[in-house]
């Protein structure tokens, strides 16, 4: 610990009296005793954020979800970090909206960002609360005190020791959360800033693992619901004209449930509820006609939109009138899928007054929240507890799953486990939605981008779940939307170069017209990077400069240049003009590089791709992707996401499309919709620019855009041609190239 | 019916058409097996069945009869078995690489994943970076973790070339 910080920490304890005011010992507070009560508790209480217990260890209660991204593990290491604990002596609970405190949703990469400080300040206050105790039971002066381990040590004349768990062991603190306890200064850290393992690894290869789709309960019944084969037009829903149930009569332990258009099927044995699911026999209203796959972006560009400018300064007319080169680029970005690897499940058990709910929810307060409004039941009267499933990477279907069992479980008059089919996740996704962007960017004579403007098609997300829509409820829009990240992105569209004269303009589809969308993954960012960036690229290109030293030279943000620079370093980058090296070989090479974001942080990426002109197909051969997060908890974490992005966005650049006719989405499991396998995997680089002093942002979606944007310019380094759509299939890549095969 | 899990034998009453996974997921409550599509194509039930990695998904009750069925559960006794231990090891050696090298995110195509590299060991001691690839590509992940999971299977593949700890 540093001399100035110390003192700042023991001034403190001398002054800081008043934080431990009215701090007494209650009786025992019981596991039990915590989760009788509706919470969230009471988030000013010490007590809600942490347990000290007799044997000396601690629990901390974290309102974040373990999602694969290693949150649960880091949120600790930041608690016994302050508490001077060892990893060993520190747990966590599930997810509880009877337990757990309401810290939002797990989501926009913001478990450290978010729950970081509140996990930190929490933990220092308990720590305080902790010395005061010491400090009378030992009968020595705060300032004397260390702590090592949950052990309080004396360091003047007693040295004499008490345990965390002699002074408080299992009792409440009773403590009123000020958030102004002081905090370890980063130069003490010695769990902070390590690559500590995940705890939850071993059970996972285990078979241990408590998943979602392990859950069951007594009595219960297991249920599917029935839809259409993929989604149609949000706004459409799916009406029913008809059901036969005596088309399952041959399935003698199911039966039907309905209400309204939400149709399922229950039954005690679960493959005679899957056999009931496909075989009952329903006639559909035909929905209205959906733009589909080939005439979607002309329809986006040619609809009835609204308009807001995201950003404007400068005078775009005169800084494009006075540029020495322009460059003008356009994306066409499909729906892409959640599709988590297993589908999602929910446990729910409805009572006439009360309701208790299982699922993967990221979110168990708004999801508690969007059951009330379904059940007409108060929130205080139901519980929802979260239980990992797999990895879902945004609003998939987790919120429906869990509003259908609860329908089916309410129906049916017993507990239901509820577990969608594949294409119920894959058809009834929540999508990250299409875009269709279209940017200019010029430069003066000295390389200097001068002008810079880009226009973005796009509709929101939706707010009624599949589930309550068929039950009535109308389909509605996400707030916001055309605003934050459901619009143009104000930091991955040039804003992270010195452009004086810039616009950023938003175009605002009609949600119910299109496909279901919702946060995906990085959600818009690749389109955006994927038009911008090859913009950016072309201006390097037509200034005859190297695409790295261009991006540098007009960039002045340390923080943009130093993972730039990391980025390029780890992929030893040597300077020379894009498609430079282009050739008539059948099989070609090429290198890129991109930057971008999602929220707050900051990416960079460097693509080496190889492209076969004869059969068209492209394989990133090794990805390099660079994030400064801010302080990062744990390295080896942002490691491993950095990694899991890179693979992600290859799998979304060269595979992922929803695809859809006028009537419906027809990517309905991993063969309509492929993602990528082994055999294309890139080999990763991952670097994390470690800024120990800086607020901790996302990582987990931080470095998407700038991977997009690198294979996008490594396709032109490797060819010369500017792709125009994503992702680059080989269909698509042969006509672009000029092959004799089209789309 | 009765079928052959883990060196144990089971009685159980599902239909004879009803896949297996069905019936270790519930009547066995096994947590290794997991349903991911119900279609083959995902990996997420595979189960080794005599040796080989089969979809437990879309294999039929009675199309088991009494072949040998090897979950995650029982993987480390399998392997001592094939190397003739004394007693089987806590976890395969697959298991302990996928933790050593920090391969899982959400974990959930891992018993895939693990059970698919058991077979791929078994048969290929010393396979080659391509021959990974190729033995592992009917399995999906979509938290991106392939680098590593091949990492651990190289790092499986030394230990176990060095004395089948």
């Amino acid at each position: 610990m540093s001399k100035t910080s110390e003192i700042v920490r023991r001034d403190f304890l001398k002054t800081g009296g008043a934080l431990v005011v009215g701090f007494s010992l209650r009786d025992k507070l019981s596991a039990q005793e915590r989760g009788t009560k509706a919470g969230p508790p009471d988030a000013k209480q010490v007590d809600t954020w942490l347990a000290i217990h007799a044997d000396n260890s601690a629990t901390v209660y974290i309102g974040f979800a373990e999602l694969g991204q290693g949150a649960s593990t880091a949120l600790l290491q930041i608690a016994a970090e302050e508490l001077d604990l060892d990893m060993s002596q520190i747990k966590t609970v599930r997810l509880d909206t009877n337990v757990t405190p309401n810290q939002g949703g797990t989501y926009s990469s913001a478990s450290i960002n978010r729950g970081g400080p509140q996990v930190r300040t929490a933990a220092a206050e308990a720590r305080l609360a902790l010395l005061k105790l010491a400090s009378a039971k030992l009968n020595t002066p705060q300032d004397q005190l260390t702590v090592s381990k949950g052990v309080v040590s004396g360091t003047g004349n007693s040295k004499d020791s008490v345990t965390y768990g002699e002074l408080v062991g299992d009792k409440p603190f009773n403590v009123t959360f000020t958030g102004n306890a002081p905090v370890k200064p980063t130069t003490a850290y010695k769990i902070v800033g390590t690559k500590y393992p995940r705890n939850d690894t071993p059970a996972k290869v285990g078979a241990q693992y408590a998943y979602m789709q392990y859950v069951r309960v007594p009595g219960m019944l297991h249920g599917r619901v029935v839809r259409p084969r993929g989604q149609r037009m949000y706004g459409a829903g799916a009406k029913i004209v008809s059901v036969d149930e005596a088309s399952i009569r041959s399935i003698a332990g199911a039966r039907v449930v309905r209400k309204g258009d939400f149709l399922g099927v229950v039954a005690e044995n679960e493959w005679d509820a899957i056999r009931a699911a496909q075989q009952l026999k329903v006639v559909w209203e035909t929905p209205p006609p959906l733009p589909g796959n080939a005439g979607l972006y002309e329809h986006m560009r040619a609809a009835k939109t609204e308009e807001n400018i995201v950003l404007e300064r400068g005078n775009l007319a005169a800084g494009f009138n006075g540029a020495a080169h322009t460059a003008a680029h356009t994306c066409r970005g499909p729906y892409q899928a959640h599709a988590p690897f297993g589908p999602n499940c929910a446990v729910a058990d409805v009572k006439a007054d009360s309701a208790l709910v299982m699922c993967s929810t990221q979110d168990v307060y708004g999801t508690r929240n969007s059951l009330s409004r379904l059940l007409g039941m108060p929130v205080d009267k139901i519980r929802v507890q979260y239980y990992e499933g797999s990895g879902t990477y945004g609003h998939s279907c987790y919120d429906d799953v869990a509003q259908a069992a609860v329908l089916l479980s309410q129906l049916a008059g017993k507990p239901v486990r509820l577990q969608f089919m594949r294409w119920d996740e894959h058809g009834w996704d929540n999508y990250g939605p299409g875009h269709v962007g279209e940017v200019r960017a010029a430069a003066d004579a000295n390389g200097k981008i001068v002008a810079y403007e880009y226009q973005g098609w796009q509709h929101g997300w939706i707010n009624t779940e599949t589930s309550a829509q068929l039950t009535g409820v109308p389909p509605t829009e996400w707030p916001g939307a055309g605003t934050g990240v459901q619009g143009v992105n104000r930091l991955t569209c040039g804003g992270m170069y010195d452009i004086p004269n810039l616009r950023l303009v938003n175009h605002k589809l009609a949600v119910t017209s299109y496909l279901k969308a919702g946060w995906l993954r990085s959600p818009l960012d690749l389109s955006f990077a994927f038009a911008s960036e090859q913009a950016i690229d072309q201006l390097a290109y037509l200034t005859r400069a190297d695409s790295y030293e261009f991006r540098k030279k007009n960039m002045t943000d340390i923080r943009w240049l130093g993972v730039l620079n990391a980025a390029a370093q780890a992929a030893k980058w040597t300077p020379r003009r894009s498609a430079a090296n282009v050739s008539q070989a059948n099989v070609v090479t090429g290198r890129g590089i991109g930057v971008g974001t999602h929220l707050t942080s900051y990416g960079a990426a460097v693509a080496e791709i190889e492209v076969n002109k004869d059969t068209g197909r492209v394989v990133a051969k090794h990805l390099y992707g660079a994030i400064d997060a801010g302080q990062v908890v744990n390295p080896g974490f942002v490691e491993s996401q950095i990694m899991g992005q890179m693979v992600q966005t290859a799998s979304r650049m060269f595979k992922e499309e929803v695809k859809f006719d006028q009537a419906g989405v027809t990517s309905l499991d991993w063969a309509t919709y492929p993602i990528l396998r082994f055999d294309e995997c890139p080999e990763v680089t991952a670097v994390v620019v470690q800024r120990i002093d800086q607020k901790s942002t996302g990582a987990g979606e931080e470095c998407m855009a700038a991977a997009a944007a690198a294979i996008a310019n490594a396709f032109f380094d490797a060819t010369g041609v500017r792709m125009k759509e994503f992702p680059l299939t080989p269909v698509r890549v042969l006509a672009a190239l000029g092959g004799s095969k089209t789309a | 019916m009765q079928i052959r899990v883990n060196e144990r034998s089971w009685t159980v009453n599902a239909a004879p058409d009803t896949p297996l996974l069905y019936v270790l997921m519930n009547e066995l409550q096994l947590q290794g097996p997991r349903f991911g599509c119900g279609l083959a194509q995902c990996g997420s039930c595979s189960v080794l069945v005599n040796g080989v990695e089969t979809r437990s998904c879309v294999t039929p009750l009675s199309a088991v009869g009494s072949k040998s069925v090897t979950t995650l559960e029982g993987l480390p006794a399998w392997y001592a078995g094939q190397k003739k231990l004394a007693k089987p090891p806590a976890l395969h050696p697959v298991q302990q690489a996928m933790i050593d090298e920090q391969a899982v995110q959400c974990g959930y195509c891992f018993n895939g994943m693990i059970i698919k590299s058991s077979e791929l060991l078994s048969k290929i001691p010393r396979p080659t970076d391509a021959q990974i690839r190729t033995a592992m590509n009917g399995h999906l992940c979509r938290c991106g973790t392939y680098p590593r999971i091949m990492k651990a299977i190289q790092r499986a593949s030394l230990v176990m070339a060095g004395g089948g700890k």
